[in-house]
Order: structure tokens, then sequence, then C-alpha cells
């Protein structure tokens, strides 16, 4: 296995994904709010590798190449990655504004809402 | 075709009825009224049609690829029930007119008994069996509203409950009997079912499909086991008791055994289950009501036990039981209607419906009497009367029964039985009431009620006698054609008349009169709390028993399956993913993948060290981000902010500016939103530094989520590998390269799949982001802080910048210079995300990165000056926004309607408009920038309403400690004043 820079891309997913998993088995809701972020990026990129890494082919139709699809990047796996993206954002404000209430309710931040016994 | 409106108008009179005024009786029961009998009128006017044609049918397209029409089949059976559900509905109309009291509110009643006609009119009207099982269902929600209709009474509620679970589960079934019906002969279609009758009797599957349709049947219909909720249901108002349980709701199950019984019946299993059950119920049910003591419990019981009569009837397997059954359907819906009519009259007039308090009422109420007696006679099957006709004909078949000698003989004593029950029940029910000295302790003093209310009886009653003593010239002809549309050339003869001279069916019927007023006799006056032998069978108590031990077993299911603590459910999910994930290894797995599992074929591309070293970073600040989320947030936020700059640099280098561009921007938006919340969270440092000794247990768990995190990471990262090592897969990806400019008119392909191709699915995004922005907006309207957040940070006291003041152009001290630059910034912003707005289609760009950079600049703004300044010179509007822009996107999809094709493109398909204008030049206008646009705007606005929203809480939060801190100092204040002036004294 020599280093290319899919091992490199297929590292850096399972990296942020390993660290985003285990924030979100932690007790505190920043944990998991933090979590959700890392593993969000991990699955984006995952998703955008569906098209395969290319180097330099150009996002964006140039007459002059013409329209041969083999040329050009994978643009389905964008198109979804950047929906993703805001709806990432969306979910990250509406989980925020909830752990806020729930804190001010419960009066912790732990993901119960209550202070384990122990 | 004049079916449809049929069915359809007590639906629409239903929306009328529920948006008048509450307490518009008259105009309610008009309304109500005119529907039931233009409907009524609507249907007799099929019936010459129906003479010559047979069978009236619509059928419209429903679930075209299922197969599946909404058909509409009226023939002669159908024709009878229809004018009995109408006709009688218009009767309780008027009747309810005068019963419900000023003070209940109309609407709602009238509504819901429109929409119950209307559902019962389809169940009737049905010529599909899967349109006949959604119109039943329909029918037990429309009767719960209405047996719950005096909702602030607890038995009204739990009668109506009760009636919804076992009449909703006998749907259940009956959908489970139509599905396999239709799986069989291939249709749900009522004429291609009775005609595959032989097939179905033949199938493995028949026992089945009767068992099923029986529970449904005789569950409606209240038979034996299923009896026992009618009763409960008595405690609907009369009006609703009269038309369910006499000639609707109840009479749904039968209808639906007689309407199948051509396709079902004939068989031993068909004998013993609706047979048995049948006879099983006119015996416990007429037994049962004889030791009623409220008016409508009798009239309950005795309904069971005639519907009992009928279901052993269908279930007798002979032609003539059949007709005898359909004939005891209309009866029964007359006379028991009247009386039920009778018992609210009572009720109404004097307080009480109880049997042992009522006395002696003839001579108060001469008419009530007479017509309850003249309906009770009918109830009993004194001559004369159509009660009568039915219940020798009845007991005709019990003695011709086709059947061993032993059935033979025990059927026509169990007939004799239970007619002996009818009349002893019918006679207390008359006597008690009615006869015997006045009672002195009623609630009201009792009288002749409105005239109103006495004519639906009186006609009804009148139907009873014209029946009774003319039969073959009244209901006659109408009964033929039911039993000949349910029979067709099977159709037996028979004869209406009332003499058949002197046989055994006659000699029964006198036994059972005079046996009736035998077993009455020594009942006169005594007051029976306790039903003998039977006390104990409670159908109720089993119920209820029934119910409260399946809400035992799935709690106890669900603490077995579930957990509480959400740690503990994510870890749960988290494992079987990856045990899932692991089955391809496992020899159990099927082998169909050739080559090495981990590496494909794509020759690797060739590493970039900057590449490697970005990622070194990258994974640190992930890994860094994870570690100190716990103790440092803002640090944690910093780092993985970090991680989110490498993916979007990763973005960039591998071809996708689109991405980085938008990740780069949401990335900015996220971290002001994060430190807008920090503000919010309780302090952890402190705690934990203080040296609290840290449980073993929590430190193994860290480190088995640590392990497990590691497996779940390296099981990704090795899914990566292997995806990225294979060639890539001509998936729909050729397609959008290929005809984004054809079609989309845009060289940007993601730009145009987000705008075009999927412009739906965009659509239904920018909602949810607006949704999710109104829902923070509407949290942090009624957002309380913990208390200890209220004290302002250590950081604001320490480097207090002076109070913001709104009046002055810029502010003082370090700020000013960072002012006087974001000022300026704030028109370029603006102009640059419109210049990304606008290129988007064509170039890296579009409405989502326009939105963002422009909302960046807003929040900018408030960051720099303070919210007070902000929003004394700028109101920014964000709902606005978000509602100029779900508009834009929307009229963009909409104008596909009204383009040049003929019928309009579907929604959201692109127009375009390409010429010239004068001054301007040549322009092209697409709704797709219009589309774009919307986008645009309402990203801007939830954006600013989120963030914006988070940062009024300081705002909010400075005035609520300075008058929490009023409070104090006052209440500190008197008690010190109060403890000064004592200590004085």
């Amino acid at each position: 296995m020599t280093l290319s820079m899919e091992l490199i891309f297929s590292l850096a997913v399972g990296i942020m994904a390993a660290a985003g998993l285990y924030l979100i088995l932690r007790p505190r809701t920043f944990q998991i709010i933090i979590g959700l972020s890392l593993l969000a990026y991990a699955v984006n990129l995952f998703i955008f590798g569906m098209g395969r890494l290319r180097l330099g082919a150009p996002p964006v139709i140039t007459p002059a190449l013409g329209g041969n699809p083999a040329l050009y990047t994978d643009p389905l796996p964008q198109a979804l990655v950047l929906t993703a993206i805001v709806i990432g954002f969306a979910t990250t404000a509406l989980f925020l504004v909830v752990l806020l209430a729930s804190r001010g309710f419960s009066g912790t931040d732990h993901v119960d809402g209550e202070e384990p016994e122990e | 075709m004049i079916l449809l409106p049929i069915v359809l108008l007590p639906f629409i009179g239903s929306l009328c009825a529920a948006l008048l005024p509450a307490h518009a009786r008259n105009a309610e029961a008009w309304l109500a009224g005119i529907i039931a009998l233009t409907v009524a009128v609507l249907t007799a006017a099929q019936y010459p049609q129906l003479a010559t044609d047979g069978v009236l049918r619509l059928t419209l397209p429903w679930l075209p690829t299922l197969g599946i029409d909404f058909q509409l089949r009226m023939d002669g059976f159908a024709w009878l029930f229809a004018m009995l559900v109408s006709l009688i509905g218009m009767l309780v109309v008027i009747y309810a007119r005068y019963y419900m009291s000023p003070s209940d509110p109309v609407p709602r009643f009238f509504s819901f008994f429109l929409a119950f006609m209307g559902t019962m009119l389809g169940v009737v009207l049905s010529g599909n069996l899967l349109q006949l099982a959604m119109f039943w269902e329909l029918t037990s929600l429309a009767s719960f509203m209405l047996i719950a209709y005096w909702h602030h009474r607890r038995d009204a509620r739990a009668g109506a409950r009760m009636a919804l679970t076992v009449t909703g589960m006998g749907g259940l079934a009956l959908l489970g009997g139509v599905l396999l019906i239709g799986h069989i002969v291939g249709s749900y279609d009522l004429d291609a079912v009775l005609a595959a009758s032989e097939e179905i009797k033949a199938h493995a599957w028949y026992p089945a499909i009767v068992g099923l349709i029986a529970i449904g049947a005789l569950s409606k219909s209240a038979q034996f086991p299923f009896h026992f909720w009618l009763p409960h249901a008595m405690a609907a108002p009369t009006p609703v008791s009269a038309y369910l349980h006499s000639a609707t709701m109840v009479k749904a199950g039968v209808f639906l055994l007689a309407r199948l019984w051509p396709a079902l019946a004939g068989s031993d299993l068909w004998f013993w289950l609706i047979g048995g059950a049948g006879l099983c119920t006119l015996l416990i049910g007429g037994y049962l009501a004889l030791f009623q003591n409220d008016m409508k419990g009798v009239l309950a019981y005795s309904t069971i036990s005639h519907l009992g009569l009928i279901t052993l009837l269908l279930g007798m397997n002979s032609e003539l039981a059949l007709v005898a059954a359909v004939f005891h359907m209309v009866n029964h819906a007359t006379f028991k209607a009247s009386l039920f009519m009778a018992a609210g009259i009572v009720d109404h007039e004097t307080g009480t419906r109880d049997v042992n308090r009522l006395s002696g009422l003839y001579r108060a109420m001469p008419i009530t009497a007479t017509l309850a007696l003249v309906a009770a006679a009918a109830m009993a099957g004194v001559p004369l009367l159509n009660g009568f006709l039915s219940k020798e004909m009845f007991f005709a078949e019990t003695v011709f029964l086709a059947r061993p000698e032993w059935q033979r003989l025990l059927l026509p004593v169990a007939a004799t039985l239970a007619g002996m029950l009818s009349v002893a029940y019918s006679l207390r029910f008359v006597h008690q009431v009615f006869f015997g000295p006045p009672a002195a302790d009623l609630p009201h003093q009792p009288h002749e009620p409105t005239r109103w209310m006495l004519l639906p009886s009186a006609l009804l009653v009148a139907a009873c006698l014209l029946v009774g003593m003319l039969p073959a010239q009244t209901v006659g002809p109408f009964l033929r054609a039911a039993t000949d549309a349910l029979l067709g050339a099977a159709a037996p003869d028979y004869d209406l008349a009332i003499w058949h001279g002197l046989n055994l069916p006659l000699y029964m019927s006198l036994t059972a009169l005079m046996g009736g007023v035998m077993l009455y006799l020594p009942c006169i006056g005594r007051r029976s709390e306790r039903i003998p032998l039977l006390e104990r069978i409670d159908g109720k108590r089993f119920f209820n028993r029934l119910l409260n031990a399946v809400s035992i077993l799935s709690e106890w299911l669900l603490g077995r399956l579930t957990s509480q603590r959400l740690q503990r459910q994510l870890l749960v999910i988290v494992l079987v993913v990856i045990g899932g994930s692991l089955l391809p290894f496992t020899p159990f797995a099927s082998s169909t993948n050739n080559g090495p599992l981990l590496f494909g074929a794509q020759t690797p591309t060739e590493t970039d060290p900057a590449f490697a070293l970005l990622w070194v970073v990258g994974a640190l600040c992930a890994v860094a981000a994870a570690w100190q989320a716990k103790l440092h947030r803002l640090a944690a936020l910093i780092l993985a902010g970090g991680a989110g700059l490498a993916t979007s640099l990763t973005f960039v280098w591998f071809s996708a500016p689109d991405l980085a561009l938008t990740q780069l921007a949401v990335e900015v938006v996220t971290a002001v939103l994060i430190l807008l919340g920090l503000r919010w969270l309780p302090r952890r440092d402190a705690r934990f530094r203080a040296g609290k000794a840290e449980a073993p247990r929590a430190r193994l768990r860290r480190l088995r989520d640590l392990l497990i995190a590691i497996a779940g990471g390296g099981g990704i990262a090795a899914l990566t590998y292997a995806m990225l090592t294979r060639p890539p897969v001509d998936g729909i990806a050729p397609f959008f390269v290929a005809q984004s400019l054809p079609q989309g008119g845009g060289l940007n392909v993601v730009n145009v799949i987000l705008v075009d191709f999927r412009g739906f699915d965009t659509f239904g995004e920018i909602t949810v982001v607006a949704i999710v922005a109104l829902t923070v907006f509407a949290l942090l309207r009624r957002f309380r802080p913990a208390p200890e957040s209220m004290a302002l940070p250590a950081q604001q006291i320490r480097d207090a910048a002076p109070k913001p003041d709104p009046a002055a152009s810029l502010p003082t001290g370090y700020l000013m210079l960072p002012a006087v630059l974001v000022r300026l910034l704030l028109p370029m912003a603006l102009m640059i995300s419109l210049f990304f707005l606008l290129r988007g289609h064509n170039a890296p760009g579009g409405g989502f990165v326009g939105g963002l950079i422009f909302a960046t600049a807003i929040i900018l703004q408030y960051i720099v000056s303070g919210a007070v300044w902000v929003e004394s010179r700028l109101r920014i509007h964000p709902l606005y926004w978000i509602t100029a822009g779900l508009l834009c996107a929307a009229a963009a999809g909409i104008m596909a309607a009204v383009s040049g094709n003929p019928g309009g493109d579907p929604f959201l398909a692109s127009q375009a408009w390409h010429g010239s204008l004068p001054l301007v030049g040549e322009i092209h206008l697409s709704t797709v920038l219009l589309f774009d646009i919307g986008v645009y705007l309402l990203v801007v606005g939830a954006t600013v309403l989120i963030l914006v929203a988070l940062a009024h809480q300081s705002l909010r939060n400075l005035h609520r400690r300075t008058e929490t801190g009023a409070a104090i100092s006052n209440t500190v204040g008197s008690t010190i004043s109060s403890t000064v002036s004592g200590a004085a004294q």
C-alpha cells in the first residue's frame, strides 16, 4: 500500500469520523455538537469521494472542451454535499438552541437532562 | 352520473355544518335535513333505471397503477340500504333539532352526523372491496366522534374509545380478509369477487378469509363475543343511538355479510361461525335485555339480540333465510329507531331513563306511549306489525333447516325461546314505563313533547303498521329488487302474506307470545340489580383487562428494548452499524465480489506532499477538538474549525469550487453561532479542575468509547479507500453533464442540478431551512437561561467596553477602527454576494454562497457595533426575507404552469425568455434565476434570524438582570430597615 492521495483522503475521513464518533458517545451536549460537526465533515468528504478524486478537471463546462462527461468532475455528489452542508448548518443551529433551552430548564448540560447519580 | 353526489353531498354538508355558529340549531337542522332529503330523493330517483338496468355504476380512476378504481355501484340491495340511511337520517335530524339542548354545541353534532351518513352511504355504495374497507373504518371514526359527543362525561369517552377499539380492530381484520380475497380473485371489484365464488371457496385460504371477514362484521354488528361495546355506546346522545344502532353502524356488519353471502356462504364453516355467533347473540342479548334498568340499555341489548337473529339467518346457508334477513334488517331499523326516539323523549321530558323509577307515563304522555307501544309490539313480533312477518319467516327457516336431525330440533326450540325473551323485554319496557301508578319522584313533571319531536317517531310507527298489514303492496317490490340483486337467478320465490295458514311457525309465534307474558309476570315490581347466571360474564371487564395486559406488555417490551439514556442509544446504534458492516467478512455472506475487498483496480493518484501536510494538520485538529471538547470549549471550537478548513481546501484540491465556497461560508457562520451559544453553557473548568477524583468507571467507559471510535473510524477509512480505488461507476452523472447546457442553459453543472434538474429537492431544502430558523426564533422567545449564567462573564467585566451609545456615529475605544472598516465592507459584501448569485449558473457561486456572504457581512456589523447601534440604524426584517425567498422560489416553480405548452409544464420546469430591450440591449431571463434569488433571500433571512435571535439573548439578559437585581436589593433593603426598626423598638 503506497502512500497515495486516496490513502491520505481515506485516513482523513477515518480520523475525523473516529473523533466524531468518540464525541457523540460523550455525556455533555457541547461534545455532541462538536462531534456532529466532525462527523458531518467526514460524511460529506465520503460522499464527495463517490465521484472519485480528480485533479485539475474542470468543474464547469468549457465549450472548448466539448461535452464529453469523462473530462469533467462528477457533479452529482457535489450537488448532494452542497445541500448537506447548508442543512448541516441549520441542524447545528437547531440543536444548539435546543441544548441551550434544555440547559435552561434542567440546569445541566448532560444529554439526559439530569446529572448521573454516581 | 348521479351516484357521486349521493356520497359526496353529506361530506360537503358536514364541512358547511362545521362552519356555522355555535348555537344555530335551526340552520344546522335545516342544512342536515335538506341534505338527507336530497340524498333520499336522488336515491329514489334511481329506482326506475335500476329496475331496467339492474346495476348502476360509476368508475373514477383512483390508483390506476395498482388497477384499483374508485367505484360506486348501486343495485337493489344497496338502493334499499341507501334509502334507509337517508330517510331515517332525515327523521333523526328533525328529532335531534328538538332533542339537543340550546347549550349543546350543535355544529359539531350535525357535522359529524352528516359525515357519518356520508361514510355509511360510502360503505353501502362501494363497488370495490378496498374502498368499502376504507369507508368502513371511516364509519368507526365518525361514530367515535358521535358517541363521545358529550366528551365532558367520562362514560361517553370510555364508551367511544371501546367502540372505536373493537370496531377498528374488526376493520383491520376485514381489511386482511379483503386483501386475501383480492389476492385470490386478482381484483377487488365486487362483481369480480362475487363471480369468483367457487374459486374462493375451493382455495386453501377460505377459512382464513371467512374468519377475518367474520371478525370484521361481527365486531361491527356487536355480535357475541364482541357485543359488549354496544351498551357502553349508549352514552351517546339519543339521536345518535337512534341512528347508529337502528339503521346504520351496526347494520354495516350484517350488510357486509349479506353482500358477500353469494361469494362466501354455503359451507359448514360459515354455518358454525356465523350461525353460531348469531344464535349465541340472539339468546344472550335477549336474556340480558330482560334485566336492564336503563331504557336505552334494554334497547341496546335488544338490538344486539335482533342483530343476532339476522346473523343467524345469514349463517343458515339458505336463500330464503337470506331474504328473511334482509327483510328483518329493514323492519328492525324502523321499529328500533322509533323506540330509541321514544326513550329519548321520556328522558327529555322526565329527566330519567330508569325503568324502575318511571311508571304510569301513559296519563301524561298518551301519544308517546301509544307510539312506543306499537313499536314495542313490532319488536315483540305481534301480528299485523312488520316485526311479526320477518320473525315468522325466521321461525319457518329454523323448522325447515337442511341440517342433521338434532340441529333441526334444537334450533326451533332456541328460536321460540328467543321469541319469548323478546316478548318479555318488550312488555317490560312498555309496561313499567307507561303503565301502573303514576311515578312520584321524577326530576321533571312529565308532559307530551313538542309535535315535531313526535313526528319522526310517528312516521316510523306508521311504516311498521303499513308494512305489517300490507307487506306485498309496500315493501314487497323493493325487497324483491334487493334479494334479486344479491342472489340473481338463484333468488327464491316467497310470499309476503300475513296469513300462511295454521302451520308450525304460527304455533311457535303464539307460544312465544304467551311464554313471554308468563316470563314477564314474575318480574313485575321486582327490582333487578343483579343479572342471574350471567352476572360474572362481563365483556367490559375482560376488555379492560386485555387492554391493561397489552399496555403492560408493551411497556415491559419497551423497557427491554430501549433506554432513556441517549448515550446508550447512540452506543447501540454505532455498534450495530459496525457489526453490520462486518457481515461481508463472515462466512455467511454470499461472495459475489471478485478481487480483493480493500484494493480496487484504479491506479492511485500520486501524492502531493502539501496535501499530506494539510491533512496532518487537519487530523491533528480533529483529534485535538475531540480531546478538548470537554474542558476547553473555545479551543475545541477553533480546532473543529481547523478541520473544517482542511475539508474546504480538500474540496478545492479535487475540483469542487462550489463546495469549497459554501463550506467556507458555513464554517464562518457556524463558528459565530456556537460562539454566541457558549455564553449560556455551564462553567466546566472550575468544577473539574477542583481535583474531583474521577470514578474509575468513567475512565473505563471513555476507554471503551475510544476503542469503538477507532474501530468505526478505521472501518470508514477502509470503506473510503476501497471505494476510491475502484473505477468510477457510470451512473446518471453523464446525463447531467451532457444535458446541463442544452436543457438547463447553464455551464455550472452543480448549480444547474440544484436549481433546475433537482429544483424540487432544493425547494424542499430551503423550506426546511426556513422552518428551522422559525423554530429557533420561537424557541428563543421563551428562553430562560440557567440562573448561574445570568451574571456577566469575567471577561466582560475585566475588559469592560464602553457602553454602546446608539447616538454616536462611531464607537469609542479599540473598536473604532474595525467599525469604520466593517461599515465600508457592507456595501462591498452586498455587491460581491450579488456577483456570486448572478454568475452562479455559469461559474462557481449561486444563491447559497451569495446568501451566506451577505449574512456574514450583516453579522459583522452586529459583532463590531453591537445590536443596539445596528438596530437603531438598520432595521433588518429577516422574517420578510424568508417569506420573500419562499415566494420567489414558489413563483419560479408556478411559472411553469403558465408556459406556452398546452396544459403547462410540471412544477419548477425552467422557463427562459431571450430577447432585447430598448437601451439595455440583448437580455436573457430565466425562472431559474428567480429561483436562485429566492434561495439567496431565504438563506440571508434564515441565517440572520438565527444569529440575531441568539445574540439578542444577551440584551434580554441585561434587562432580566437589572430587574431581578432591583428586586433583590429592594427585598434586602426592606429586611434591613425592618430589622433596624425592630431593634430600635
